[in-house]
C-alpha cells in the first residue's frame, strides 16, 4: 500500500497535464481545466482512471467532442481503460473558470465573465459592468444577450468602438 | 394487463414518467418550434438568440428524455422517446406546439412558457427524484437567461410603435387561454406531490402571475381575462398544430428507422 502511493499521485498528475492539453472545441485557447469542466479524477482497485466532467450549458453540442477528446488524450498519456463520467450536479457556474483561464480568455479578446447570478429571482438586473478586452475601457455595451454560442453575449465598446464577446455569467 | 390490476408501485412509476415527459415534451417542442426559425428570426441578434434558446430547450429535453426511459425500464432511448411516439402519446403543453406566427406570438409564447418553466425548475431543485433535481439545477439557470430575453422583447413590443402593441396585446389575447393546463392539477399530480417529486401546481400559480404581470404592465399590456376555455396537452389532447410539426420532425427517423450519423 505504501509503495503504490506515490505511483497513484504521479499517475494523476500525469492526467492532470495531459488534460490541461485537451482544448474546448469553441474557445481553443480555453483547456477543459482552465473552464472548470473537470470534476475529478478518481483512480479504481485496478487502477483505471475515471475523470468526472461537468458539461456547461444542458445542450451544448461541444460537450460529444470534449469527452472524445478527454478519453484520447488519457489514452496518450498511458491510461488503456479511460471512463468520463458526466456530473449534472452541483450545475457547472462560470465561476469555476480558474484565474489563469480568465486571463486566457481576455487576451483571446473575449471579456470574462463577472461574478454569477446566484438568484432566480434577479431577472431584472442592469447587465454587469464589462471591460472592453481590447482596450480596456469600461464604457461598453450589450448588444445582444446571445452570441455565436449560448456561453456568449455580444457586446460593443464605446471607447475603441470594437465588438468584441463576453463569456457570460451562469 | 389492465392498470386496474396493476400494483400501486407500478402506478406510480407511469405517473413519474408521465410527468418527466410532460416536462421534456414541452421543452422538445418549444425548442423545435424556435428551430423553425433558424435563419428567419427578423434580424441576426434575435437569430442567434431564438437558436440559442432553442438550444438549450433541446438540451433539457434530452436529458429529462433519456432519464424518463431509463426510469421505464423498457429500454427506450432519448431518440425513440423523442421521434417514435405519436401526437397523442406527447404530454406537452399545448401552448409550446401553437405556430410561431409572427415575431410578437414567439415571443409571447415564450414569456408565458419561460415564467412558467423559471418557477417550476425552482422547485424541481429540491425534487426528491435526484436527477430530476439535478437537470432542473441546470436548467433555472438557462431559463433565467430565456425570460430574460423573452421579457425583454414583449417590453419592447407592447411599449414600442402603434403597430408592435396592437400585435403584442393581439398574440397575447389568442395565447392565453392556453394557460389554463399550467395550473390545473390531475389526480396523478397530487401522486407524485405527495412522493415529493413535483411541486404543487397551485403554489406556482400566485408566482407566475405576478412575475407575468410585472413583465405586462412594463410593456402597457393589459392581463387577458380568464375564459372557460379549457385545453390539455399534458393528457396528450393537442391542437391540430403539433401532428403537422411531428412530421416535419420525426420525418428522417420514420423513412429511415434507426438511421445514425
Amino acid at each position: 500500500m505504501v509503495s503504490t502511493a506515490p505511483t497513484l499521485a504521479s499517475a494523476e498528475a500525469t492526467a492532470w497535464t495531459a488534460l490541461h492539453a485537451v482544448a474546448d472545441p469553441e474557445i481553443p485557447v480555453l483547456s477543459v481545466v482552465d473552464l472548470g469542466l473537470v470534476r475529478f479524477i478518481k483512480f479504481d482497485e485496478s487502477g483505471q482512471i475515471e475523470v468526472g466532467l461537468s458539461p456547461t450549458y444542458s445542450g451544448c453540442p461541444a460537450m460529444t467532442v470534449i469527452r472524445g477528446a478527454v478519453i484520447a488524450a488519457l489514452r496518450a498519456a498511458g491510461f488503456s481503460h479511460p471512463r468520463v463520467t458526466e456530473l449534472l450536479a452541483p450545475p457547472w457556474t462560470s465561476d469555476w473558470l480558474s484565474a489563469e483561464g480568465r486571463e486566457k480568455l481576455r487576451r483571446y479578446g473575449i471579456a470574462p465573465p463577472a461574478h454569477a447570478v446566484d438568484s432566480p429571482r434577479s431577472l431584472w438586473l442592469q447587465a454587469p459592468a464589462v471591460q472592453c478586452p481590447v482596450c480596456a475601457s469600461a464604457a461598453t455595451e450589450e448588444l445582444s444577450r446571445f452570441g455565436s454560442t449560448p456561453c456568449k453575449a455580444l457586446y460593443r465598446c464605446k471607447s475603441c468602438l470594437e465588438p468584441f464577446e463576453y463569456f457570460k455569467c451562469i | 394487463m389492465s392498470r386496474a390490476h396493476a400494483a400501486p408501485a407500478d402506478d406510480a412509476r407511469a405517473a413519474h414518467v408521465d410527468y418527466l415527459l410532460q416536462l421534456a415534451d414541452t421543452s422538445l417542442v418549444l425548442g423545435q418550434r424556435l428551430g423553425e426559425l433558424l435563419g428567419h428570426a427578423p434580424a441576426l441578434e434575435e437569430d442567434l438568440g431564438l437558436a440559442n434558446i432553442s438550444l438549450d430547450l433541446m438540451g433539457q429535453a434530452r436529458l429529462l428524455l433519456t432519464h424518463a426511459g431509463t426510469l421505464e425500464g423498457r429500454g427506450r432511448t432519448e431518440d425513440q422517446l423523442a421521434f417514435l411516439r405519436t401526437e397523442r402519446e406527447f404530454r406537452n403543453l399545448a401552448l409550446a406546439e401553437l405556430p410561431n406566427g409572427d415575431f410578437a406570438q414567439t415571443i409571447a409564447r415564450q414569456v408565458l412558457i419561460d415564467a412558467y418553466q423559471l418557477e417550476l425548475y425552482e422547485r424541481l431543485q429540491q425534487s426528491s427524484d435526484g436527477q430530476l433535481a439535478a437537470i432542473a439545477g441546470k436548467a433555472v439557470k438557462e431559463t433565467r437567461y430565456h425570460l430574460r430575453f423573452s421579457g425583454g422583447w414583449l417590453v419592447r413590443l407592447g411599449d414600442g410603435t402603434e403597430e408592435s402593441h396592437r400585435r403584442a396585446q393581439r398574440a397575447l389575447d389568442l395565447l392565453w387561454p392556453y394557460t389554463c393546463e399550467f395550473f390545473d392539477e390531475q389526480p396523478e399530480d397530487h401522486a407524485l406531490q405527495r412522493l415529493g417529486v413535483a411541486p404543487p401546481l397551485t403554489e406556482l400559480e400566485p408566482h407566475w402571475s405576478a412575475a407575468v404581470d410585472d413583465i405586462l404592465r412594463e410593456a402597457t399590456l393589459v392581463r387577458p381575462v380568464k375564459t372557460p376555455f379549457r385545453w390539455y396537452g399534458r393528457r396528450g389532447v393537442h391542437t391540430e398544430h403539433l401532428g403537422h410539426m411531428l412530421t416535419d420532425m420525426q420525418y428522417m427517423q420514420r423513412t429511415y428507422p434507426g438511421a445514425e450519423w
